[in-house]
């Protein structure tokens, strides 16, 4: 693996990790770690740094939604025309063009099932080119990217073993 | 109650103490466990509960289910190594039970059996409870813990009839590369030694690829290779190992291991027959983070000016803490809550060493290399 796959490697599995122990890990220093983290920044492999929440344990509402989305297209208006325009919207997690029954795969948030369903009525329905939309409401996550929500495996080794 | 002679023979093992030591403290970080911080392959889980389920509680064949020989012989072919599912592979309950059954099947009453050490702590009493009269053979840390030619002549191994040899090693951490080995085959040749090669961590091998010694020549005929899914598959718990050999090597071992273990647990053979077909990822996975900790460990006691060795394959670091390195190791768990395991615990040769198992996630091992740090540098 490269230098730079070795720290991507690393950083997926935690990205706060400090560039010190990144160093110690690879065995590379410091100076090369940082040069890097830099070129998987500026070439736009690594989009951004962000934590993984479990907001069920938040005394707040939040709301995720999945939207299937069917679209029409013409010979002016292409998939990444259509998604421009939904990938504007704060309210949007994540936007993809997926294979399948239906064409856009949406994520959006919100602080309620109310701006949720809003939010989809008023702002991604009407795009002329949207024929349908099918909300699914998350009702429980126990699985974000990679990391799970349940209970933690317990460490029931021997504290000493040969 | 009278206890046969070759038991009393054995004393308690030196970890047990340790272990007691640990067990009395709360908040131990413990880098003194000789096994993976993971669990089995989930697909392997998955096919243990599965073989339940269908109901699959017997018996199998002795030497182990034909499609799990069918899959090991397949897959130790990435050593070079080529052996027969139907006579030269026997599955076992670990390779602990392969070792044990070895020992009886080729060790005679004061047959003597060299072991390089420090070494695995049950090499030794498994050739006292076969009769053998152990022999110890130690290595250098000036020659990184490889066993030498100069090593088995030195210890007089000329008049052993067995070899045990175990590298990866536990607890140094050391590999050996092809040319090293070649001079254990020379001697093996020369004195007609058999060698009982443990080769559980040949998985866990961070630099370089792994070499058997049964793959060099002139030695087929007189190696038996250990194995097993404890290490690779972090599957410890389940106690399947399986030895390869030529086939009257197989044929006396499974005599004895057709009467005290019929067949090694069915459950955790269609676990292994899983692991083997479809775990390979989740090995080089695990393998991968043992390697970037165990870079971690070699770079922090290269910071705080210990002495380390740069172990090449298990999950052990093997650092040279001077002096007593029972008192270091006693001292360590007292002041600062880090457990490892005294070097001398592991035979000649380990004295002013501790082993220090990278088996644990980063964090832990982050803060005890931390304390171990502050520790030594109260010293």
């Amino acid at each position: 693996m490269d230098d730079r796959r070795e720290i991507l490697e690393l950083l997926l599995s935690n990205a706060r990790e400090d560039t010190t122990d990144l160093a110690r890990q690879t065995g590379l220093d410091e100076e090369t770690v940082e040069e890097c983290i830099e070129s998987l920044e500026t070439d736009g492999v690594v989009r951004g740094y962000q934590a993984i929440v479990d907001w069920s344990r938040l005394d707040e509402e939040h709301v995720q939604a999945e939207i299937e989305l069917n679209v029409e297209l013409d010979r002016e208006t292409g998939y990444d025309d259509i998604s421009q325009r939904i990938a504007k919207f704060p309210q949007v997690a994540s936007l993809r063009l997926i294979s399948g029954d239906y064409d856009f795969a949406v994520s959006v948030e919100g602080d309620s099932m109310h701006d949720v369903s809003r939010f989809v009525a008023e702002q991604i329905a009407p795009i002329p080119e949207v024929t349908q939309t099918v909300t699914h409401f998350v009702m429980e996550t126990y699985k974000e990217r990679g990391v799970s929500f349940g209970e933690k495996d317990d460490d029931d080794r021997l504290s000493i073993s040969p | 109650m009278r206890i046969a002679d070759r038991v009393e023979r054995v004393p308690p093992s030196g970890i047990r103490r340790f272990f007691e030591l640990a067990e009395e403290k709360e908040e131990v970080i413990s880098l003194g466990v000789g096994e993976p911080d993971f669990s089995a392959p989930w697909a392997a889980r998955t096919a243990a509960i599965d073989s339940l389920e269908r109901g699959r509680t017997s018996y199998t064949a002795n030497r182990g289910m034909r499609e799990l020989r069918a899959e090991i012989a397949d897959h130790v072919r990435r050593y070079d190594l080529d052996y027969d599912p139907d006579e030269e592979i026997l599955v076992t309950t670990g390779a602990s039970e392969a070792l044990d059954v070895a020992m009886r099947a080729f060790v005679d009453p004061g047959d003597r059996v060299a072991v390089h050490q420090p070494s695995y702590i049950s090499y030794v009493p498994g050739v006292v409870f076969a009769g053998g009269d152990p022999l110890a053979v130690p290595t250098r840390p000036e020659n990184d813990f490889a066993l030498t030619y100069e090593d088995l002549a030195n210890a007089g191994a000329e008049d052993a009839e067995v070899l045990m040899l175990c590298y990866p090693n536990n607890p140094t951490g050391a590999t050996m590369s092809r040319s090293e080995l070649a001079e254990v085959a020379e001697f093996a040749v020369e004195h007609d030694l058999m060698v009982l090669s443990d080769e559980i961590y040949a998985a866990l091998t961070y630099e370089g690829e792994h070499t058997s010694i049964a793959t060099l020549p002139g030695m087929r005929e007189r190696t038996v290779v250990f194995n097993g899914f404890s290490k690779a598959y972090a599957m410890t718990g389940l106690r399947l190992g399986y030895a390869l050999g030529p086939p009257e090597a197989i044929r006396a071992m499974n005599r004895i291991h057709q009467y005290s273990m019929l067949s090694a647990p069915t459950t955790a053979q269609y676990a292994a027959l899983e692991a083997l077909q479809s775990c390979g990822e989740a090995v080089v996975e695990m393998r991968d983070q043992y390697d970037r900790r165990r870079r971690f460990v070699l770079s922090r006691f290269d910071e705080m000016g210990v002495e380390c060795f740069e172990a090449r394959g298990a999950f052990y670091a093997f650092p040279y803490c001077g002096g007593d390195d029972e008192r270091f190791a006693e001292e360590l768990l007292r002041q600062e809550d880090v457990a490892v395991v005294p070097g001398s615990v592991f035979g000649t040769g380990g004295e002013g060493h501790l082993r220090i198992s990278y088996a644990t996630g980063l964090d832990e091992l982050r803060t005890a290399m931390n304390r171990i740090e502050a520790f030594v540098d109260a010293r």
